[in-house]
C-alpha cells in the first residue's frame, strides 16, 4: 500500500465549491443554519418559558425535568423519533437540537432572571416602575451576562451535535466524517472536524464580543462580587 | 404631612411587625425611625409608599389616604434610598440619577441635565456621571442614590438605613451632607436607622420604636436624651446621656472673661498657646455662635488651666470661659430644664 498523506489539499480544493449537494462549502452552510437556527428558536421559547418559570414557581420543576430528559435521550434517538414525523429534512435535525438547547437556556433565563439583586429590583418599585417595564428595562438587561453565558454553551454544542445528524443524511460537515469513513479516507475528516472547531471558536468568540459590547459594565462586576 | 393612623401590619405568617402605630411626620423635618434590628422600621416606611400595604389603620400624605393612589404614581413622587443604593449596574450614572424623570416622561436631554444639576448638588464630581455604579466607592454609590432619589423633586423622602453600609468616616459625612442639603431643600424626610447616635444627630424628631413594632416614644433628640419614657428606652439610648444631651445646649450664654496675659496672640489676634515656663501649651477652643456647651466643656478639658479659649468665626479671640462660667451655665440647664424652664 502506498504511503497516503494525511491530508490531500486536491481534494479539498476540487470539492470546496463545485456545485454539487456534498460540496464543502454547502456542507458548512447547512451546517451552521441547524447548529445556530436552534439556538435563536430556544432563546425565543426560553425566554417566556423561563420568565414563566419565574413568576409560578411550581413551573420550574417540571420544565426543567421535561427538557432534561430529552437531554438525556441519546440525540439519534430523539432524531430517529422525528425522522418518522419531519423525514429527511433539515426540520429532523432543527426541532431536537432545539430542545438541546432549551436544557441549558431555560436555567439560564431563571439563573439570570436570579442574579438580579434584590435590592435593585425593590429599588426600581420604590421608583415607580410598573412590573412589565422594570422587567424590560431593569431585570432582563440585568439578566443578559448569565444568559449569554448559557447562549455560548448552547451555541457550541449545538455545532458539535449537528454532526451526528449525518446518520440520518442531514448532519453538515458530519456528512464529511460518513464519508471519509466508509472510503477509508482521511482528508474528509479532517477537513470535517477542523470546519466544525473553527466554526465553534469564532461564534464562541463573536458571543463574548456580542457580550463585551452589551454589557460593558458586567466584566467588573464580576470581579467584585 | 405624614399620618399615622392606628397602623398595623400583620404579615401572612402571622408576624405583627407593626402595631397600631400612631404618629404624625411634620412636613419639612427629618423624622427619625429608630430602633433594635427587627422592630418594624422597613416595614413601617414601606407603608408609606406603599411597598407594604398596611393590614388595618390608615396612612395620610398630605391629607389624602394612600390607599387611593396608583401605587407606581404615588413612589414617583416619594424619593427612595436604601442601604446598598440599589443603583442599576447596567445603566450609567446620570441615568441612574435620572431614572425618575425619565418614567414621568421628560425628554432625555431634559432629565439628563437634571441629572447633571444633582451630581453636583450631591457633591459628586461630575466626570463620574459617565460610570457605572461598580466604579464608584460605596460613599458615592449612596450620594447617587441620594441624588436618584431627589431628582424629580419630591417633596418626601423615604431613607431605609441609607449610610449603615459604608465606613464612619464617610457616613459622618455623609450624614452632614443630608444636613446640609436638608437647610436647603426642606423636605419631608422619614429616616430608618437602628443607630441612635445617627437618630439624635439627624432628627428634627426621633420615634423610638421596641421589637413588636410598637412606639416607645417620640420626642425631639434632646428630649429624648434628658427624659426617657422608660427602661427600655434609657437602655437604647445607651451611655453618656447627660454628656450627649450637652450637644443641644448652645455655648452662646456663657459669660466670657478677658483673655489673661499669659494667652499668647498672633497678629490676627488668633491664639497661639498659653505660656508656662517659657513652652506654648496646648488649649482648647469653642465659638460661642455656633458651637454646643459639649465642644466649650470639652475645649476646657484640653486646656492646661482648664478654661476654654472663646474665639469667633475667623477664630479671633473673644475672651476666655472659666469653670465657673461653663458651670453657671450647666447649672441652669439641670435636670433636663432649659434656662427659661421649659424641657429641652
Ligand atoms: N415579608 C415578610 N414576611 C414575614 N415577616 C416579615 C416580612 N418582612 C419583615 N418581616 C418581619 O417583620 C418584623 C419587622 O421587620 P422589619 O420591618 O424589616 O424590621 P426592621 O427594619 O426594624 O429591622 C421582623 O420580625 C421581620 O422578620
Ligand atoms: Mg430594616
Amino acid at each position: 500500500m502506498k504511503s497516503e498523506p494525511l491530508i490531500r489539499w486536491d481534494w479539498v480544493t476540487r470539492n470546496w465549491d463545485n456545485g454539487s449537494p456534498s460540496a464543502i462549502s454547502t456542507l458548512l452552510e447547512s451546517h451552521m443554519l441547524m447548529a445556530f437556527l436552534p439556538v435563536l428558536l430556544g432563546l425565543l421559547v426560553a425566554l417566556p418559558l423561563g420568565l414563566a418559570c419565574v413568576r409560578w414557581p411550581r413551573l420550574y420543576q417540571p420544565t426543567a425535568g421535561l427538557v432534561n430528559v430529552t437531554y438525556a435521550l441519546p440525540s439519534l434517538v430523539l432524531f430517529s423519533i422525528f425522522l418518522s414525523l419531519t423525514g429527511l429534512t433539515p426540520a429532523t435535525v432543527i426541532v431536537p437540537l432545539t430542545f438541546f438547547t432549551l436544557a441549558v437556556l431555560i436555567p439560564a433565563v431563571v439563573d439570570g432572571l436570579a442574579s438580579v439583586p434584590d435590592h435593585v429590583r425593590q429599588s426600581a418599585t420604590a421608583m415607580g416602575f410598573r412590573p412589565l417595564r422594570r422587567l424590560l428595562q431593569v431585570e432582563l438587561p440585568v439578566a443578559v451576562p448569565v444568559v449569554l453565558a448559557g447562549t455560548r454553551v448552547a451555541t457550541v454544542s449545538s455545532i458539535s451535535l449537528v454532526s451526528v445528524g449525518a446518520l440520518i443524511g442531514q448532519g453538515g460537515l458530519g456528512n464529511l466524517f460518513i464519508d471519509g469513513w466508509q472510503r477509508q479516507f482521511y482528508t474528509p475528516i479532517i477537513v470535517g472536524i477542523v470546519l466544525i472547531v473553527v466554526l465553534a471558536v469564532l461564534a464562541d468568540g463573536l458571543l463574548v464580543l456580542a457580550q463585551r459590547l452589551l454589557t460593558p459594565w458586567s466584566r467588573a462586576r464580576r470581579d467584585a462580587r | 404631612m405624614i399620618i399615622f393612623d392606628g397602623v398595623t401590619k400583620r404579615y401572612q405568617d402571622g408576624t405583627v411587625a407593626v402595631d397600631d402605630l400612631s404618629i404624625e411626620v411634620p412636613g419639612g423635618a427629618i423624622t427619625v425611625l429608630v430602633g433594635p434590628s427587627g422592630c418594624g422600621k422597613t416595614t413601617s416606611l414601606r407603608m408609606i409608599n406603599r411597598m407594604v400595604d398596611a393590614s388595618s389603620g390608615r396612612i395620610l400624605l398630605d391629607g389624602r389616604d394612600i390607599r387611593d393612589a396608583d401605587p407606581a404614581t404615588l413612589r414617583r413622587g416619594i424619593g427612595y434610598v436604601i442601604q446598598h443604593a440599589g443603583l442599576f449596574p447596567h445603566r450609567r450614572i446620570v441615568d441612574n440619577v435620572a431614572t425618575v424623570p425619565y418614567l414621568l416622561g421628560w425628554n432625555k436631554k431634559r432629565a439628563r441635565a437634571r441629572a447633571m444639576e444633582l451630581i453636583e448638588l450631591v457633591g459628586l464630581d461630575p466626570k463620574l456621571a459617565t460610570r457605572y455604579p461598580f466604579q464608584l466607592s460605596g460613599g458615592q454609590q449612596q450620594r447617587v442614590g441620594v441624588a436618584r432619589a431627589l431628582a424629580a423633586d419630591p417633596p418626601v423622602l423615604l431613607m431605609d438605613e441609607p449610610f449603615s453600609a459604608v465606613d464612619p468616616v464617610v457616613r459622618t459625612g455623609l450624614q452632614d451632607e443630608l444636613l446640609r442639603l436638608q437647610t436647603e431643600l426642606r423636605k419631608t424626610i422619614v429616616f430608618v436607622t437602628h443607630d441612635i447616635d445617627e437618630a439624635i444627630k439627624l432628627g428634627d424628631t426621633v420615634a423610638v420604636l421596641r421589637t413588636g413594632g410598637r412606639l416607645a416614644q417620640m420626642a425631639g433628640p434632646a428630649t429624648l436624651l434628658s427624659e426617657p419614657v422608660d427602661a427600655f428606652v434609657r437602655g437604647f439610648l445607651g451611655r453618656d446621656r447627660g454628656i450627649r444631651r450637652l450637644s443641644f445646649i448652645s455655648a452662646k450664654d456663657v459669660r466670657l472673661a478677658p483673655v489673661p496675659a499669659d494667652l499668647a496672640l498672633d497678629d490676627e489676634n488668633r491664639p497661639l498657646g498659653t505660656h508656662a515656663d517659657g513652652r506654648a501649651l496646648p488649649y482648647g477652643t469653642f465659638d460661642p455662635e455656633t458651637d454646643s456647651m459639649r465642644v466649650a466643656l470639652d475645649a476646657a478639658l484640653l486646656s492646661p488651666d482648664g478654661t476654654a479659649v472663646a474665639v469667633d468665626g475667623d477664630g479671633r479671640v473673644l475672651g476666655v470661659a472659666t469653670r465657673e462660667a461653663l458651670d453657671a451655665v450647666l447649672r441652669k440647664y439641670a435636670g433636663g430644664q432649659t434656662g427659661d424652664g421649659t424641657p429641652i
